[in-house]
């Protein structure tokens, strides 16, 4: 006991391995909320369209995650005779990269990040676009017709979508003060107010930039597999075609970070300032007690034994686990993830949404779009914003978050 | 080989098909591409040439009629029916009303069937990935009561030359009626999804443009020329069956864009249950078989038969000899026919839209290649 | 259906003058097909179903050839007719004159013989084109 505690209190002492211990959290957690995010998708489109989705592997599919990453590791990797190879090989790890790298700033409670850099947003920004090498290179590397088109549309898509985006991003920035995102949380903390109520144009952009620089529905035109197969990786097979299958999920995930962190208060739970929703804080133990209930639901109706007790076996952990949240010091510790939580999953259940209600715009379209109407009321949005700021804003938004307060 | 420096922008000669998702089969079609601009198409076809004609020459006229479901295999009701009728055309026999009326239910259900899934795919096309399941649900239906008339489901053999194999079963107009009233309110569902969808009307408007001059010179039928503004169907112009003594519309379309196709498409469908509500109605018991006699030794002669398939003028051009087999048997496809006209509705159109192009002409390979 | 046989020579010449208002305004050529009778001097019936929107009625129009004669195209009427006409030349071997682009459409361009001629037995294909091609003995 005492070894592991003097382990525990050299880890907390050394800066470095504070950070590398929680990199292998975050990054453990992470890859297994992407795999179970394809799970997710997979059911609610299932479900929108009036079938069931994957039902096979495990009760109610739930081992599917599992068999599909080990059919891919399985795969041959194939390269294209005529494909440049050094960066057809490099070209999925530079996605996977970058995608990951930017969690290493983003605050998933108060007091659990990798780290906090004054210049966080900055940082998110220039690695993000970096990932969009990954789909050029792939795309030029693979030497073929379809993956070429597809990477000339990602590159063009991108680099347009990044602008406007940024751009809205620019106005929580003027509100903050600040580029650092713990700072940016906790100005959102003090000022009372979530910045979407402050920049709701802001908020839209970047949502629609979000979409848009995910490749998801309806600007996937990079992959949109009607037109162009499957976009910049159709050549791509095995192990590195799941590479950039993670990277577009993990992309969603920080996408949807960053907007939760930016524009919805981050780790705070709604309405943070008004004392008369603290009971709020008790939303944890209902949630799991509501998963629980759910489950058991669900175990009752299934027909096949070994699938009821496995479902009662999840449901009586759900009730323990509740039992354990119901703890203060516990409650406590996990209000911040609990809140950031679903807040992403929120976002990552409008992006499958949008999947299974839209067409796919046309490459032309979405061009426009993006440079005839989203950059100019971007750029709008942001003189106003700093206009507004300088003579205005901040004088009676403090007035009327005292208002509210009270 | 012309000289190219690296500022010149070059050809891309791209082969879409005949493995390509959005080509509904094996359609090839090369495309010479500007960037994301096509500039020509070229169709290969062929891929599924089968020699339909040549097996009816070496095969009886009842022995064929199997056959003819395998080219539009998605509406292979509306096959028979215009085979049958075009030999008893040729037998100069008349068949009762029961089985008239009940040709006219299971052909209307057959286009609902056929423009549902011609809408589950375009949409799926156009990357609206949701419709596709709405409507195969509902297709399911239509095959259910195909499956249990005659026992398929996709390639029926439903009718027989000179009446019905089968009289109805029982429950029959009560398993229609039922569809009929689940139908309609599903047919407003999809429209939801995509009537006033604006990505859906940016797709569609003004892509695909065929004005109706163009489509009758290139003989195109169906759907198509009537989203151009021809307001010309064979169930009306030349009614065969009992058409002329039902009523119903013939929607038709205005600029003869994609989205005109797929508002009268959704209207055909409608009145499709018009059709069959009104038959349903009138279909009264009697007799099924007309005067034909064991073995189908049609006099020497010709004959050409056309019906409105779910795709357009499907026709039937028979050749006897006053043998047992048919001498010659042409089938005028519409598909293929209409395929011809991808040349002219892709100009200067983006890739994208070629796919939606291809869509919109509802075409099956089946049928195209014979 | 009325039925018009036409001479070969003139043929495009009737073409225009039915599709005119004059001639009965035939704008649409339905169908145009083929047939063989390989015991007549002229072996081949050229087929053609024309229709008129205006009388909404149907004509059909019928031109004799033999094997090596050519026939005038009449893509120049009717557009329409350009695939029709490749697809009679792929199955009967019939060439036409003035034809944009004359080769064939369903079958592969080097397959040799034309199938739906009556001489053609249903069971013969092009051997050396399926051993090259497809790299097997027989495609029965």
């Amino acid at each position: 006991m005492t070894m592991l505690d003097s382990a525990f209190k050299f880890v907390m002492a050394t800066p470095l391995l504070l950070a590398l211990v929680k990199i292998l959290i975050i990054f453990g957690v992470l890859s297994g909320i992407v795999a179970y995010l394809v799970y997710m998708e997979r059911k609610v489109l299932a479900f929108m369209q009036a079938r069931l989705g994957p039902m096979r592997v495990g009760p109610w599919g739930l081992l599917q995650p599992v068999a599909d990453g080990l059919k891919l590791l399985l795969k041959e990797d194939i390269i294209p005779a005529g494909a440049d190879e050094w960066l057809f090989l490099l070209a999925p790890a530079i996605s996977v990269f970058a995608a990951f790298t930017v969690f290493a700033v983003i605050p998933f409670a108060g007091n659990f990040y990798v780290t906090d850099i004054n210049i966080g947003l900055l940082f998110i920004l220039a690695i993000s676009s970096l990932g969009i090498y990954g789909i050029i290179l792939g795309g030029w590397s693979s030497n073929s017709h379809y993956p070429l088109l597809g990477a000339l549309r990602s590159s063009a898509q991108l680099v347009s979508y990044e602008v406007a985006g940024g751009m809205a991003l620019v106005g929580v920035l003027l509100l903050a003060n600040s580029l650092s995102m713990v700072d940016i949380v906790d100005r959102q903390s003090s000022a009372g107010v979530w910045y979407v109520f402050l920049q709701p144009v802001g908020f839209l952009i970047y949502v629609i930039a979000a979409v848009a620089e995910t490749n998801r529905n309806p600007f996937d035109l990079p992959e949109a597999e009607s037109e162009l197969t499957a976009g910049f990786h159709t050549e791509y097979s095995g192990f590195r075609f799941a590479l950039y299958f993670m990277a577009e999920y993990t992309n969603m995930v920080v996408v949807s970070c960053i907007a939760v962190t930016l524009f919805l208060g981050g780790w705070l739970r709604p309405f943070a300032s008004v004392q008369a929703l603290d009971f709020l804080k008790f939303a944890p133990i209902l949630a799991l007690l509501g998963a629980g209930i759910f489950i058991l639901w669900l175990g009752l109706k299934s027909l096949v034994k070994l699938e009821r007790y496995f479902f009662v076996f999840l449901a009586a952990g759900c009730v323990v686990l509740a039992a354990l949240v119901a703890f203060p010091p516990v409650l406590n510790a996990i209000q911040g993830i609990f809140w950031f939580g679903a807040k992403v999953v929120v976002f990552l259940y409008a992006f499958i949404w949008y999947r299974a209600t839209f067409p796919r715009y046309r490459y032309d379209q979405l061009m426009n779009i993006g440079w005839r109407v989203m950059i100019p009321l971007a750029l709008a949005n942001l003189i106003a914003t700093a206009v507004l700021r300088y003579f205005w804003l901040a004088h009676h938004a403090a007035a009327a978050v005292a208002l509210i307060g009270r | 080989m012309p000289e190219t420096t690296f500022l010149d922008a070059n050809e891309l000669v791209i082969n879409m098909g005949p493995q390509h998702p959005a080509t509904h089969g094996v359609l090839r079609v090369k495309l010479k591409l500007d960037g994301e601009r096509v500039l020509g198409t070229e169709c290969i076809i062929g891929y599924l040439h089968r020699g339909v004609e040549k097996i009816a020459e070496n095969r009886t006229y009842a022995q064929f009629t199997p056959y003819v479901d395998r080219m539009d295999y998605v509406a292979a009701v509306t096959n028979g029916m215009g085979y049958v009728e075009a030999v008893e055309k040729l037998l100069g026999v008349e068949i009762p009303p029961r089985a008239q009326y009940t040709r006219m239910i299971l052909a209307e259900l057959q286009r609902i069937a056929s423009h549902l899934l011609w809408l589950g795919t375009h949409a799926l096309d156009i990357g609206a990935m949701t419709p596709v399941f709405y409507t195969f649900r509902e297709r399911e239906e239509v095959l259910k009561i195909f499956e249990e008339y005659c026992g398929a489901r996709l390639t029926t053999h439903a009718f027989r030359i000179g009446g019905l194999q089968y009289d109805l079963y029982d429950g029959f107009e009560r398993d229609v009626s039922k569809f009929c009233d689940y139908f309609l309110p599903k047919v407003d569902e999809y429209e939801q999804l995509l009537t006033k969808n604006r990505i859906w009307i940016n797709r569609t408007r003004k892509i695909g443009v065929i004005t109706a001059e163009e489509a009758i010179a290139l003989s195109v039928t169906g759907p198509v020329l009537r989203g151009s503004g021809v307001k010309w169907d064979i169930r009306k112009a030349q009614p065969y069956e009992a058409y002329d003594k039902v009523e119903f519309d013939v929607p038709v379309g205005e600029h003869g864009d994609t989205y005109d196709r797929y508002v009268v498409r959704m209207a055909e469908m409608r009145q499709s249950v018009r059709i069959v509500r009104q038959c349903v109605e009138r279909i009264a018991p009697g007799p099924i078989f007309g005067k034909v006699g064991k073995v189908l030794k049609p006099p020497a002669g010709e004959v050409y038969h056309s019906i409105e398939a779910p795709k357009g003028e499907l026709g039937y051009y028979l050749v006897s000899d006053g043998t047992v087999n048919p001498y010659r048997v042409r089938v005028r496809p519409p598909s293929l026919i209409n395929l011809q006209a991808l040349d002219v509705m892709s100009r200067d159109h983006l890739v994208a839209d070629i796919v939606a192009i291809i869509g919109t002409l509802d075409i099956v390979l089946g049928e195209v290649d014979r | 259906m009325p039925s018009l046989n036409v001479a070969k020579e003139q043929l495009v010449a009737v073409c225009q003058f039915l599709k005119s208002p004059e001639g009965g305004a035939y704008a649409m050529l339905t169908d145009e097909t083929a047939a063989d009778y390989p015991k007549r001097e002229k072996r081949f019936d050229i087929i053609y179903h024309l229709y008129s929107f205006q009388g909404n009625n149907r004509l059909r129009l019928r031109v004799q050839a033999s094997a090596n004669e050519k026939i005038p195209s009449v893509t120049g009427v009717w557009p329409g007719a350009n695939w029709l006409e490749r697809e009679i030349f792929d199955m009967f071997g019939v060439v036409y004159e003035g034809h944009p682009d004359m080769k064939r459409l369903l079958l592969p361009e080097e397959w040799v013989g034309h199938p739906l001629r009556k001489d053609y037995d249903i069971l013969r294909q092009d051997e050396a084109w399926v051993k090259t091609n497809l790299g097997i003995e027989s495609g029965q």
